[in-house]
């Protein structure tokens, strides 16, 4: 496989470069310092129509190819991981469960809106009591009349408190299992739809992740997605692509890291010379360099295959967990290099240590992607 | 072209509202020893409307001649007009060197000018002698300051060129010099000036400007304190040419100063051709941001700070004490 | 409206970095971008046309690899493109860079021609103004923003000067050069990058363009570059303990040395 990338993912690359550095990095203190969900910088993504990259263009999006989506999670991450996972999440989890399962009537109705980023999406799988183990869902929705009922509570739910449409999990029938949860459109506003408590969090504090609260929520029947009781496969197929995106958040901080540690290295003086002429800084770099370029392979290889229709689940596992792996390591070793001046806000590296530290744990843990590589080792027989 | 025919070294002297610009004077001063070194000239071309009184004056800076054009058509800077009145002069008394200030008006008028000519201009020069051979080299900065180049044009005439404000120094002022004016007539072509009409001009106390547009950057750090002593420092900005006041970090962090003028790694990184450092001790953090900075005047009261490793010019000293002595100093040198 | 925006395509100078040893100019490595103040005149004709509507061609003169601004321009919303490239082109000063644009533009219709004040590599701010002279165009420089009715036989544009800023009334066609802090130019469309590859790309010769040839390139070219050199390594620098009076004196002989005052 060739990453080569071509001249339009060239152009895009300096296009995203340059609106990272100019629009998102400028910003990414303070939200974190602050808490604060960046609605200016979405608004701006929304004008670029960096809200719609891989959407086709007959659904209002830039007809771009996924690896061009990933390639602006990552140089987005790599300035602010908040703002790096607002892309994902609204992409990943709202805007192509939409385009893939979705009908025509559903993908006219909500898509050219979401990839203008006149609305922004987000995705409810997770409860109190189902996370790893999402089968256990507790949600649940009965038919009444010409619509569903939903009640129930998610959490952890990222861009929560400024989406508009959002795909939720609820169980329809429970006798079924996990072939008796089904998905769900949901717009915001809905009467008995609320949003709960927003999390504080230890990183990406700008994202607005918050609780779901469903009482007597009534949703129209036609905002069904896909076939009654295919929810959990589709929640299962969404993380699949999901995963691509945290994997890519993860390489853009890891990369971000890297950025950081070479330039402070090179100015930072300790015994007469700068810090990136010892040997130890060296190698230690090297190793990492060449991990963030093995995890980068691993992101665009993934994101590739997903882009031509090929089987890419476990390719998704492996850049997820090796690259949020990596940027745990990367990161980590960059606030070390920066010594004390790393463990200050002066300088970016604790941010990103804390940032990375999420891409471990959501979109499936590294636990679980153990599990999706070694199912592919080791099928059923 | 037979450039045996073009002589003496012209100076296009620009003015606004009939107040003849320094930078005309301090070409003047230039030309006036390019002329020496040739045996030759001085002439100022003086383009206005009321402004024949003061053609004079300009012999005291160093003209030998001054071609007065005093026309109503020339009562505000306008492309055609003054391209018109200065194409007429150029033609007729062909100049071996015409030189203009790099201003708004200068680098407005100088390319309509060589285009009209079909001669070369060579912009914004830092340097101007005269070779062996009696051409003129013109040296300029190219690559955003990172390379000097020197420019000849040696097959048309006349040689023109741009010079910034403040590159050259005036002549010491000799009232004694005298000198010849003569009146040129134009027969402006109207069709042509009616195409562009200024419909009004506004002055604005342009206030702060981005610190990394500024030529000379006045920054304090936590030796100057509080607002008061930065106020200090805005009036010696205020004295100099194209100057900002600045800060490091601390001093934003203070709320003495607004993080837009702020320098160093989580502020803005700066180039200017002076930057004085006065009570800034030079974290690495703040000499990232300006240690590219072309000449660096460096005052801390203590002699071990990390900015003298950077600086050109140190001074170990109280900032406080010595900002309002320059400050004064300058003033004083100014008005001379 | 029918608007022509030249751009140049540039080294980004503020990545350029002098050898600390040879003090030779460090080349390598230094990303080609479109001019700062061209891509402010770029986006000041894609703002009359988002008004307006407007047809905007952008026009390179430049080696083959300047297709890139061009393509860039696209993605921004131009409409034609057009990259002049020749050998007959190369060597040429701002008078004959200044020919060649104007032997192209002869053969394009327009209402208005805009450009960026200066480049970054040259900072000479000279093609613009050379190119109105050519075409017998009415010229405004230094502009920060234009005010257009639909239909006028002019425009109403603001000027910046040392003082503040002038209003002038001009007539079309005319040329324009723009400022890059006259606005914040847009970014790239994604959807615009998507297409930019697929989009026609005019390559014009000297044999296309209407202009006489002995006015091209080295040729056509006034002036002459006579030796370049960087400005080398700063030497180390001094740390004097002095009176604060003393101080001052030194620190104005050096301004003065200097010529700051």
């Amino acid at each position: 496989m060739d990453f080569g990338l071509n001249k339009t993912e060239e152009l895009f690359r300096q296009m995203i470069c340059e609106f990272a550095t100019r629009e998102v990095k400028p910003l990414a203190a303070e939200i974190d310092e602050e808490e604060r969900f960046p609605e200016e910088t979405v608004k701006k993504m929304a004008e670029t129509g960096l809200m719609g990259i891989s959407v086709p263009v007959a659904y209002g999006g830039a007809g771009g190819s996924h690896l061009m989506y990933i390639m602006a999670v990552e140089e987005l991450s790599r300035v602010c991981g908040t703002t790096g996972v607002i892309l994902s999440a609204h992409t990943s989890l709202c805007v192509e469960p939409i385009l893939q399962f979705g009908n025509e009537t559903q993908k006219m109705k909500y898509l050219p809106k979401l990839a203008s980023g006149e609305w922004l999406g987000a995705f409810g799988l997770t409860e109190p009591n189902a996370g790893t183990d999402a089968a256990g869902q507790q949600t649940y929705a009965v038919e009444n009349g010409d619509s569903w009922l939903l009640n129930g509570t998610k959490i952890f739910i990222t861009n929560a408190n400024y989406s508009d449409v959002f795909i939720i999990m609820a169980m329809t029938d429970k006798s079924q299992g996990t072939r008796g949860i089904s998905a769900f459109i949901v717009e915001a506003g809905t009467p008995g739809f609320s949003i709960g408590k927003k999390e504080k969090k230890m990183g990406i504090r700008g994202s607005a992740t918050a609780e779901l609260i469903f009482e007597n929520c009534r949703i129209p029947k036609e905002n069904l997605l896909g076939k009654l009781g295919a929810g959990f496969k589709i929640a299962m197929i969404t993380l699949d692509g999901g995963r691509i995106g945290i994997a890519s958040q993860a390489l853009g901080i890891a990369q971000g890291a890297m950025d950081e540690t070479i330039r402070y290295t090179q100015e930072r003086k300790q015994f007469g010379k700068p810090i990136s002429a010892f040997q130890n800084t060296q190698f230690q770099m090297a190793g990492l360099e060449t991990k963030v370029q093995a995890a980068r392979l691993l992101v665009y290889s993934a994101s590739v295959k997903k882009g031509l229709g090929l089987p890419y689940a476990k390719d998704a596992a492996m850049a997820k967990l090796f690259a949020s792996e990596t940027a745990m390591e990367v990161t980590t070793k960059a606030v070390q290099f920066h010594g004390g001046y790393g463990y200050t806000r002066e300088y970016p590296v604790e941010r990103m240590m804390r940032d990375a530290k999420i891409t471990e744990i959501y979109e499936g843990t590294s636990e679980v992607q153990k599990m999706v590589i070694a199912a592919s080792l080791f099928p059923k027989k | 072209m037979d450039i045996t025919q073009y002589k003496d070294v012209y100076v296009y002297i620009e003015q606004r509202g009939s107040r003849v610009q320094s930078v005309a004077l301090e070409l003047l001063g230039k030309a006036r020893e390019l002329a020496d070194t040739l045996g030759e000239k001085v002439v100022a071309v003086f383009p206005g409307y009321h402004i024949s009184d003061q053609a004079t004056n300009l012999f005291s800076w160093g003209a030998d001649k001054v071609l007065c054009i005093d026309a109503p058509e020339l009562e505000n800077y306008l492309t055609e007009p003054y391209a018109q009145a200065v194409f007429k002069v150029i033609t007729t008394y062909k100049p071996s060197v015409f030189l203009i200030g790099a201003t708004t008006i200068g680098r407005d008028l100088g390319p309509r000018l060589s285009a009209r000519l079909e001669t070369g201009l060579t912009a914004d020069c830092t340097k101007l002698d005269i070779s062996e051979d009696k051409q003129l080299l013109m040296t300029r900065p190219a690559f955003g300051g990172n390379l000097m180049a020197t420019i000849m044009c040696t097959q048309r005439r006349p040689q023109m060129s741009t010079v910034r404000p403040g590159v050259m120094k005036k002549m010491i002022k000799d009232q004694t010099r005298k000198g010849e004016v003569e009146f040129v007539d134009i027969q402006f072509d109207n069709k042509k000036i009616e195409r562009v009409c200024l419909v009004e001009t506004h002055k604005i106390d342009k206030g702060l400007k981005d610190i990394s547009e500024a030529r000379i950057l006045v920054s304090g750090g936590r030796g100057i304190g509080n607002k008061e002593n930065f106020e200090k420092l805005q009036s010696l900005a205020a004295v100099l040419n194209n100057a900002e006041v600045s800060s490091s970090r601390a001093m934003v962090d203070a709320g003495v100063m607004t993080h837009d003028r702020q320098v160093g790694q989580t502020g803005k990184t700066v180039r200017p051709d002076v930057y004085f450092a006065l009570g800034i001790s030079g974290a690495i953090q703040h000499l990232a941001g300006m240690e590219e900075s072309e000449f660096i005047i460096a005052v801390n009261k203590d002699k071990y700070a990390p900015i003298f490793q950077v600086a050109d010019l140190g001074i170990v000293g109280d900032a406080n004490k010595i900002v309002p002595l320059l400050t004064e100093r300058l003033e004083n040198e100014l008005k001379k | 409206m029918k608007i022509i925006v030249c751009i140049k395509q540039v080294p980004d100078t503020t990545e350029i970095k002098i050898d600390p040893v040879t003090g030779t100019l460090i080349r390598e490595g230094v990303p080609s971008i479109m001019n700062p103040d061209d891509k402010g005149g770029l986006e000041l004709a894609l703002r009359l046309k988002d008004e307006f509507g407007a047809h905007i061609t952008v026009i390179t003169m430049g080696p083959p690899q300047a297709e890139a601004i061009l393509r860039e321009a696209y993605a921004m919303g131009a409409d034609r493109a057009i990259l002049l490239t020749d050998r007959k082109f190369a060597g040429a000063d701002t008078l004959a860079t200044s020919h060649a644009l104007s032997g192209a533009l002869r053969t394009l219709e327009y209402d208005l021609i805009i450009a960026g004040r200066q480049a970054i590599d040259g900072d000479t701010a000279q093609v613009g103004p050379q190119i109105a002279e050519h075409l017998d165009l009415p010229q405004v420089s230094y502009v920060e923003e234009v005010q257009y009715k639909a239909g006028d036989p002019f425009l109403r544009v603001r000027k910046q000067t040392e003082e503040g800023y002038q209003i002038l009334r001009v007539a079309l066609p005319c040329m324009l050069t723009v400022l890059a802090s006259a606005n914040k130019a847009r970014y790239m469309r994604v959807r615009g990058i998507v297409e930019a590859y697929g989009r026609e790309m005019e390559i014009w010769s000297a044999d296309k363009i209407d202009v006489d040839e002995s006015k091209l390139g080295l040729k056509g070219s006034p002036t002459w570059v006579n030796k370049a050199f960087t400005r080398g390594v700063k030497p180390a620098g001094t740390v004097h303990e002095l009176t604060s009076e003393e101080a001052v004196d030194l620190i104005v002989g050096k301004l003065k040395e200097k010529f700051i005052i």
